[in-house]
């Protein structure tokens, strides 16, 4: 899933676009796996903080009151304090996958708690009621439920930090984002536009990838339905 | 054990398959109970209704038979055990649960909702396999529905998979919950008669929750009606109930059509039938006017040798015939056999010319006729 980058960036050469292809698509698989990585470390944290939410009901407003608070910091002065009070240091990606998953918590709780609250009652009455123990009940009935929601804030996750990740160019890191900064700095058109160009790209291909796959892990919800 | 349904008078004797004692449910923060101090023994193999206006108590009653709800005190025994020895989830799979609008699993396919509890008992593959075909064909469903999912189903579909996945590790006790207020009436009407046909063959023992008293009717060997706060008021047979229902709470709750209702209950069997004014084809003319006569009727009914019912005569058109055979009898509007319940021979009755329903065999032989005052006699005594 996490793709895996060559040891030294190539790097843009001339004003065009000719021979500098292998540059676009170094920074788009850098892209795609900071996203990657940002998006599996806010799900890895988001899935047990939804449980929690959806578990003991009165703990979700302040789970939730949480996340919301910090999907209002600003984004570089988190890079910065992530990176410098934090120790993460500002020369690498982790600052950014860092905070592009703390970005995600918001999302990605949000729709967990509400998908897992949407199984009708009387699908979990009935899961009770032949016998299914809490636990299974959960992991065999409600949470397959709630996978058109939990997959629908993935989407808006995965494109929202898509975007974000470029933000990462200021430090000379994020991607795609690397090339906008860098483009302006050497006054390169092409090169803001390749990343432009890329990025968006990007951002469809997943969303896409992301529907597909909703698709797969929901063979009974009607097709064209984005949601129950 | 062997009565069928809705025919008994007196409750069943036979053992005992679930009985609740002193059961009491105060919901937190509410005044008074949901239900309060209820008894109720319920025998192997016969069909409970709970009914009663909502607040009654008897969903919750029923939920505390399989320990969705936990009683604030008193006991229930399913087979003679304390409930509350047992986990809760050991309970539940030995005891089917049918609800509203199925509520089956939409990520599962009909043939995986059918085999939920076989798996959750970890029975092997091609027992759960065989099983599954053999309830689909029990409920009438088509195999080839088996491997869609609920959504594609019509309601009387799903509430058939509902029933199919409660029946599917052969619990010996079925809890129904308003298994199908949620459907048609002629949808509901059908699954109704498949429910009495089912459980000739499955003897299983129901509790089945209600609001409409004529679905207890139909249905049940013994109904209870339950008042506010979970109050017991009458526990008895359909026809018991309705013959004597203990007090107002109840007449009014069986409605103002009771006597009717009683009707349905009964067949043509049960009355006791009037001879009629019947004549053989070949009598005269002034025969059967004596035999018209003599119990009080302007029309006559004609009989072939074979005392086959052929139709019946008015007094007008016997005139200038020499004997009945001459005369092209009309049919009879209402004609009935022994097994025909007594509302529709009362239909029939109040809609027919002659203002009587005419009862014969098998073969089409008259046996004797039905009148309106056959039938109050036989609803006063």
């Amino acid at each position: 899933m996490i793709p895996v980058l060559a040891a030294r960036p190539p790097s843009w050469s001339g004003f065009g676009i000719d021979g500098n292809w292998d540059v676009v698509w170094y920074y788009t698989v850098a892209h795609l796996r900071i996203t990657a990585l940002a998006l599996a470390l806010g799900a890895a944290v988001a899935f047990p903080l939804g449980l929690a939410g959806y578990r003991w009901r009165r703990s979700y407003p302040g789970i939730l009151g949480v996340t919301n608070v910090l999907y209002t910091i600003p984004s570089l002065s988190l890079l910065v304090l992530l990176g410098l009070g934090f120790g993460l240091g500002l020369l690498n990606d982790r600052p950014l996958i860092v905070a592009l998953a703390i970005y995600t918590l918001a999302i990605l709780v949000r729709n967990l708690v509400e998908g897992l609250r949407g199984v009708p009652d009387s699908v979990k009455d009935a899961a009770a009621g032949v016998g299914y123990t809490p636990r299974r009940s959960l992991l065999a009935i409600e949470l397959p439920l709630a996978v058109p929601a939990i997959m629908a804030g993935f989407r808006v996750a995965a494109v929202s930090t898509i975007s974000l990740v470029s933000v990462g160019g200021v430090l000379g890191r994020g991607g795609l984002g690397f090339l906008f900064f860098e483009g302006f700095r050497r006054n390169r058109t092409s090169e803001i536009i390749a990343g432009i160009v890329a990025s968006v790209l990007l951002a469809v291909v997943v969303d896409i990838a992301l529907v597909l796959t909703r698709r797969v892990l929901t063979p009974w919800t009607p097709a064209r339905a984005g949601r129950r | 054990m062997t009565a069928p349904p809705a025919a008994t008078a007196d409750p069943p004797a036979g053992d005992v398959a679930i009985r609740l004692e002193r059961l009491t449910k105060t919901y937190p923060g509410a005044s008074r109970p949901a239900v309060d101090g209820l008894d109720l023994t319920i025998t192997r193999g016969e069909l409970v209704a709970l009914v009663g206006p909502s607040g009654c108590g008897k969903t919750t009653t029923l939920k505390m038979i399989n320990r969705l709800i936990e009683p604030t005190s008193g006991t229930v025994w399913v087979d003679g055990v304390d409930i509350r020895t047992r986990p809760t989830h050991e309970l539940r799979r030995g005891i089917g649960y049918v609800i509203q609008q199925a509520g089956l699993f939409p990520h599962r396919t009909v043939g995986d909702n059918i085999a939920t509890v076989p798996k959750l008992l970890g029975w092997d593959r091609g027992r759960i396999a065989a099983r599954v075909d053999e309830l689909a064909d029990l409920l009438r469903l088509d195999r080839g529905l088996l491997g869609r999912y609920p959504a594609a189903l019509s309601g009387g579909q799903q509430q058939r998979v509902g029933v199919a996945r409660a029946l599917a590790a052969d619990p010996p006790v079925l809890l129904m919950d308003e298994p199908y207020s949620a459907v048609d009436p002629i949808v509901r009407a059908q699954l109704q008669d498949e429910l009495l046909t089912l459980q000739r063959e499955v003897h299983k023992t129901i509790v089945f929750v209600t609001h409409d008293i004529d679905e207890a009717i139909k249905l049940a060997n013994r109904i209870a009606i339950l008042n506010v706060g979970g109050i017991l008021e009458q526990l008895d047979s359909p026809a018991e109930m309705l013959r004597a229902p203990r007090n107002d709470f109840v007449a009014d709750f069986l409605g103002d059509d009771r006597g009717i209702k009683r009707l349905s209950l009964m067949t043509v069997e049960d009355a006791s039938l009037s001879k009629g004014p019947v004549v053989a084809e070949s009598t005269t003319a002034a025969d059967a006017r004596d035999a018209m006569a003599a119990l009080g009727y302007d029309w006559v009914a004609v009989c072939d040798g074979d005392d086959r019912l052929r139709g019946w005569i008015g007094a007008a058109e016997l005139d200038g015939a020499d004997t009945v055979g001459e005369l092209t009898p009309k049919p009879f509007r209402a004609v009935v056999t022994a097994d025909t319940n007594l509302k529709a021979a009362l239909d029939g009755i109040v809609s027919s010319q002659t203002r009587v329903a005419m009862v014969v065999d098998a073969d089409g032989r008259y046996l004797g006729m039905l009148t309106v005052d056959d039938l109050a006699e036989g609803i006063v005594a």
